[in-house]
């Protein structure tokens, strides 16, 4: 699969990422180098294995339904930028 | 020209655990902001999430209910996107690998008519565990939103449907059958003030009799079966209406507005979303043994279809019956615990199904809040059927009780209600009644059978109600010879 400059474009804007002219250009050499690498990979035959999920082979372990954090509001909003009653404020965003 | 709506359902419950998917913050709704929003809810950088089991249990619960498959293995996955109440940059979800396959749901349609009524099967496509978002105030600070956390992380439950549906009446039915589902099994708490069961309804229509779908917009956040009812009945007739205009449907998201009734296309975004999923490398595969999938179940209660079948096989109801008595889980639990102690059952059903529900309805209560308890009401019915009082009698103690003006002996005492049995009695109030009504007596003589129900109408009104009918239809025969 070929990648051009419109596609790393988006994938910028979709990562909120900022990318100048030439960034652009340097990082569509670098991915299209990775997408390279998949493809050859791709040649293997890899039928009746399954999908790897995760490198180590093992399962999630669980926690119990138990209460063990407390309120750190204070602590935590003590490096926010902006907060007004407990809220923390951003640029105003609506749908 | 003909057409046909098609709808779909996805469903976020909220699911009931004390703490969030991935971390140990309270999900205590209504909790002041932030209070609740703990390093990981707030996404600090190198925590990590650990999942929650109450939660994998919930959605194992819902698979059993629903009789699907659960997979053995499944897969934790990141769907990105940017939006200030989702402070790492995407949510947890599951994508190619659900914990919850395909399942079917049987809903029973209600129409005008009792005899329109019909029963459908609502395939379930899949359901999902993911988190919540956070929530955004808008209002509160000029020019700036603020930013709540306390819902990020809270364990979600989405249940996706098969486009199966037909109609409004359809989509709402099963709405309202998960609904009662997820609370009879107790995975949620089914408040939908609080948003914890939330419907995205996709809908589209075609050509009756084509089998192409037709493009389909997406009514988000309903979250209540009313306005789901009128969203989808606005927005079908405003997809027939710009298809029979010549115009083509968009696929859009949409809002629906309960003060003018109508849907309406949220701003689309300049960009499609590409949310870009990919497995979280943070957590390890989901596995659900064939042990787990026993002690769950092994903790859950009677499903409704089960306590159906044994109030038709044990209690002798009809399949109407059972299945009004058990469309939600506290009014089956009202019903049996009424006949444990010592009611007729199907006496017991009739009078929850008749004046405890007509009584709630009118106070707009819950049964779980009828100042007539089960127990208070077998009582009750067990005055009826040792012949202390009559039916019609058994209705004033009724409002009594509800009224709260003490138990049920002691209400019959009090208004005098006490059925009158003994045969002395009840004949000399039949002689009185016989000497008083001459003409009734001699038209009964000459063959008009009406006559006799005007004689026992005359000897109840005579014993103020409170002679034993079937005591009064016995001797007055054998008096009239």
């Amino acid at each position: 699969m070929a990648l051009n400059l419109d596609d790393i474009k988006r994938i910028a804007m979709l990562a909120r990422i900022e990318v100048s002219e030439s960034e652009a250009q340097e990082t569509l050499h670098k991915l299209s180098g990775i997408l390279g690498l998949i493809e050859q990979m791709q040649a293997v035959d890899t039928t009746g294995i399954t999908p790897m999920s995760h490198s180590q082979d093992v399962t999630q372990r669980l926690r119990e339904d138990v209460v063990t954090k407390t309120n750190q509001r204070e602590l935590f909003q003590s490096i926010a930028p902006a907060t007004q009653d407990g809220l923390y404020l951003v640029p105003k965003v609506i749908e | 020209m003909q057409w046909e709506v098609v709808i779909g359902l996805e469903t976020h419950t909220q699911l009931k655990t004390n703490t969030k998917i991935f971390s140990g913050a309270s999900t205590t709704y209504g909790a002041a902001p932030n209070t609740q929003a703990c390093e990981v809810s707030i996404a600090l950088p190198g925590v990590l999430p650990v999942l929650n089991k109450q939660a994998v249990e919930c959605a194992i619960k819902f698979g059993l209910a629903i009789d699907a498959e659960i997979a053995q293995r499944s897969v934790f996955s990141r769907k990105n996107y940017f939006y200030p109440d989702l402070p790492k940059g995407y949510q947890i979800s599951q994508f190619e690998l659900p914990v919850v396959g395909k399942g079917k749901i049987t809903i029973q349609v209600p129409a005008g008519k009792s005899t329109e009524a019909y029963e459908k099967v609502i395939h379930i496509t899949r359901a999902h565990l993911e988190e919540d978002a956070g929530k955004s105030v808008h209002d509160a600070v000029d020019g700036m939103s603020g930013i709540d956390l306390n819902r990020a992380g809270t364990p979600l439950l989405e249940i996706v449907t098969e486009p199966d549906m037909r109609s409004a009446a359809e989509a709402v039915a099963y709405a309202k059958k998960l609904h009662e589902l997820v609370q009879w099994i107790g995975i949620c708490d089914g408040n939908m003030q609080e948003g914890s069961f939330r419907c995205d309804v996709n809908v589209s229509v075609r050509p009756k009799g084509t089998e192409k779908l037709g493009t389909r917009r997406e009514i988000k956040n309903l979250n209540s079966f009313k306005f789901m009812q009128q969203a989808i009945e606005y927005e079908t007739q405003w997809q027939i209406e710009t298809l029979e205009d010549g115009g083509t449907i968009q696929q859009a998201t949409v809002l629906f507005n309960p003060d003018t009734g109508e849907t309406r296309a949220m701003r689309s975004k300049e960009e499609a979303n590409d949310y870009r999923y990919f497995p979280d490398p943070d957590l390890l595969p989901l596995a659900v043994t064939e042990e787990d999938k026993s002690r769950v179940r092994a903790e859950m209660p009677e499903l409704p279809q089960a306590l159906q079948a044994r109030f038709v096989g044990e209690y002798q109801l009809s399949a109407y019956d059972a299945s009004t008595l058990t469309a939600s889980k506290a009014v089956a639990d009202y019903f049996v615990e009424t006949v444990q102690a010592g009611a007729d059952a199907k006496q017991s059903a009739n009078w929850v199904m008749g004046a405890v529900s007509a009584k709630l309805n009118a106070e707009e209560k819950t049964i779980a809040d009828s100042p007539v308890t089960a127990t208070q009401l077998a009582a009750l019915l067990k005055r009826i059927g040792d012949n202390t009082i009559s039916n019609n009698a058994a209705k004033q103690v009724f409002e009594g009780m509800w009224a709260g003006e003490g138990t049920v002996d002691a209400i019959i005492e009090a208004k005098g209600l006490k059925q009158v049995s003994d045969t002395g009695a009840i004949e000399a109030i039949i002689k009185e009644v016989l000497t008083a009504n001459q003409a009734m007596v001699d038209e009964y003589k000459s063959g008009k059978e009406k006559a006799f129900n005007a004689l026992v109408g005359q000897c109840m009104k005579a014993s103020k109600g409170k002679a034993n009918p079937a005591q009064v239809n016995e001797l007055l025969k054998n008096m009239l010879g």
